[in-house]
């Protein structure tokens, strides 16, 4: 029983990764004004990206960078289109979204031949397992060993990544200048512009490390969990992080709580499908794959308190109205 | 008429008749997810080119981007002439009835789906025949005693495809486990690697040493997660052994290209005929493959049960249980 929950959290861990990076992607554009509902288009792109660098490279590092790169360029389009221009930004999500749908896979189609999927790749074009440090010779020990050998160690470092970057994502938006300003700049611009910086430049440095955190996350579908991209791999994941930020409030630490509330159902639902539950019988497996979305409605229709997002959020910033 | 309509008119013309097969030509509409998929629509195109190869008569070929685009690619090419217009995938059935009832004098077939018209072939195939002899390698191969079975969509003939397999593996030992899991309910569920993979491990760590895929682009996911462990895995579809050699114990393969073949060769000699087709083990219609990639995961003694297993199935004495048709699966 024991063992069966440990095995459990360690799926947890990796079906939650995507999720927290993507969330926490988000979590710097929103808090800073600019809605990005693009989050799974990026991380879509990102996959093709590495995949595809890591595919011709045969480095896993040099398909990380690629992912980044290209995600950043979608951050910076929305970027561009929203802020410069103040278009709409659902609309500019949107599109960005289906740009990155209709790309990877025409662009996989036309290089690789294989219905869109890049080749795979293996040894060092991938993100392996790391064995932390005494993970084998504590593995024998009573409980202490079985988390830490197959919970803590075994992860891919991008893994560690996303979970190293929630403390570090409160640390930058409430310890820091920059977070500070970021914060502002969602809530009233009109404060921040009075105090001589410049909103444009601000929202734009908040969408780039959107890009590059969902750059992370896209690289960690393709050739961290997976050995390949394959078409449209994401899956929703993008929307059901913006569901993680909506029901986290637009906070770090919380983010991370509803990522791995989601990423465990997920591994719930993988777990209890096809079992027998004492006093239950078997579970509808659809019923737990429906509870992220259920969550997250119950929590929109204020039962779990009110999620209010930045007030400047979805607005575009105008100077002055001549 | 403007100089630009005019244009544009004789523009359409040109390409029309670029277009045109000649009277008689074979037609093959491929799927969504286009002809170099690396399964279902890629197995069509080897059946026609090995017609092509074979008899030297060209054949023409067109992929649809969407659904919708089916009906009109089916009409055009009835329209032009084409004989046999060969479509593939259940998703162009309502197409296919469509334009079979529009151009009554052209023969349609339709591969995977049954559309019941007087000129339309119908070819499905007895996926649980293979996915039977599946089961019975994997328990075979298997050291512990439990294999696992990944599907993609809950969809019956998935549920069909493991009913075959727990009723292969039912007959090496009845003690067998087998773990089965559904990645999803959407069609979405063909095309996440990640939940595969996922899944896969869940079954991995649950004692599992032999898992097969049946679910698309997701068992990707699962066959590297099972390369990953270092257990053994089962291709579906068209031949998977060499994406991870050494770690893919057989590949049930769905011959589409025999049923391209058969209506492109049948048409030629005036044997088409219209009707329901039913491909299994017997007709060459399912199979398994060996080759120097699983060359040494397959014993003599798996090789030979397996190809009496087959032969018992091709000539009757052995019913794989139809969970589609037949009812709820027996175990």
């Amino acid at each position: 029983m024991f063992e069966t929950l440990i095995f459990v959290l360690d799926s947890t861990a990796r079906l939650s990764t995507p999720l927290l990076l993507a969330a926490l992607a988000g979590l710097y554009s929103e808090r800073s004004g600019v809605f990005d509902i693009g989050l799974e288009g990026k991380m879509l792109g990102a996959a093709f990206a590495a995949g595809t660098a890591a595919a011709l490279s045969g480095s896993a590092w040099i398909g990380l960078a690629a992912g980044i790169v290209i995600s950043v360029a979608l951050a910076l389009v929305h970027g561009f289109a929203c802020i410069t221009n103040r278009g709409n930004q659902i609309v500019s999500g949107v599109a960005i979204n289906f740009l990155a749908i209709g790309l990877t896979a025409l662009l996989g189609q036309a290089w690789f031949g294989q219905g869109g999927r890049t080749p795979s790749v293996s040894g060092g074009g991938r993100f392996g397992e790391l064995t932390l440090p005494l993970a084998e010779s504590l593995r024998d020990v009573p409980v202490i060993g079985l988390i830490y050998y197959e919970l803590v160690s075994g992860h891919n470092i991008l893994v560690y990544v996303a979970f190293l970057a929630v403390p570090f994502s409160w640390w930058v938006l409430y310890r820091t200048r920059f977070g500070l300003r970021l914060r502002a700049v969602g809530e009233n611009p009109g404060a921040v512009d009075t105090a001589g910086i410049s909103v444009t430049w601000l929202r734009y440095r908040a969408v780039i490390c959107t890009g590059i955190l969902c750059g992370i996350a896209g690289t960690y579908l393709s050739i961290g969990q997976s050995a390949s991209f394959i078409a449209n791999m994401t899956a929703g994941k993008g929307f059901i992080a913006l569901a993680a930020l909506i029901f986290a409030k637009w906070k770090p630490v919380p983010v991370m709580f509803a990522c791995l509330l989601f990423g465990f159902l997920d591994a719930v639902a993988i777990r209890l499908q096809g079992q027998q539950v004492p006093g239950i019988g078997e579970v509808p497996v659809q019923a737990i794959q429906a509870l992220p979305y259920i969550l997250t409605v119950v929590l929109l229709a204020g039962f779990i308190g009110k999620a209010v997002p930045p007030r400047a959020g979805g607005v575009a910033y105008v100077k002055e109205r001549s | 008429m403007t100089p630009i309509l005019k244009t544009v008119a004789i523009l359409a013309l040109a390409a029309g008749l670029a277009a045109t097969p000649a009277a008689g030509e074979p037609v093959l509409v491929y799927s969504v997810g286009g002809k170099f998929d690396g399964s279902f629509n890629e197995a069509a195109f080897r059946g026609a080119e090995r017609f092509a190869a074979d008899t030297g008569e060209p054949y023409r070929d067109f992929e649809i981007a969407r659904d919708a685009d089916s009906l009109q690619a089916l009409r055009g090419f009835a329209a032009r002439g084409a004989e046999p217009v060969v479509a593939i995938g259940f998703n162009q059935a309502a197409a296919v009835a469509a334009a079979a009832k529009d151009y009554p004098q052209t023969n349609f077939s339709i591969i995977d789906m049954v559309v019941e018209a007087p000129n339309v072939r119908s070819v499905v195939f007895r996926e649980h025949e293979g996915s039977y002899i599946a089961g019975l390698l994997a328990a075979m191969a298997s050291k512990t005693g439990t294999i696992g079975f990944v599907g993609g969509m809950d969809i019956p003939i998935i549920r069909r495809f493991l009913c075959g397999y727990r009723q292969g593996a039912a007959s090496v030992s009845p003690d067998i486990r087998v773990l089965f899991n559904m990645t999803g309910d959407t069609p979405a569920a063909f095309a996440d690697p990640a939940r595969g993979a996922e899944l896969a491990r869940g079954q991995i760590k649950r004692g599992a040493d032999v898992i097969i895929q049946a679910a698309g682009g997701t068992g990707i996911g699962v066959l590297q997660a099972v390369a990953d462990a270092g257990v053994l895995g089962i291709g579906t579809d068209s031949n998977q052994n060499g994406l991870h050699p050494g770690h893919i114990l057989t590949s049930i393969r769905k011959r589409v290209d025999v049923a391209v073949y058969r209506n492109f060769a049948d048409t030629q000699a005036g044997t088409w005929s219209a009707g329901l087709e039913v491909l299994g083990l017997a007709e060459g219609g399912m199979d398994w493959v060996i080759d120097d990639n699983n060359r040494a995961l397959v014993t003599a003694q798996m090789e030979a049960a397996a190809g009496e297993a087959a032969a018992r199935i091709a000539d009757g004495t052995i019913t794989v249980h139809d969970a589609v048709s037949d009812g709820e699966c027996p175990l």
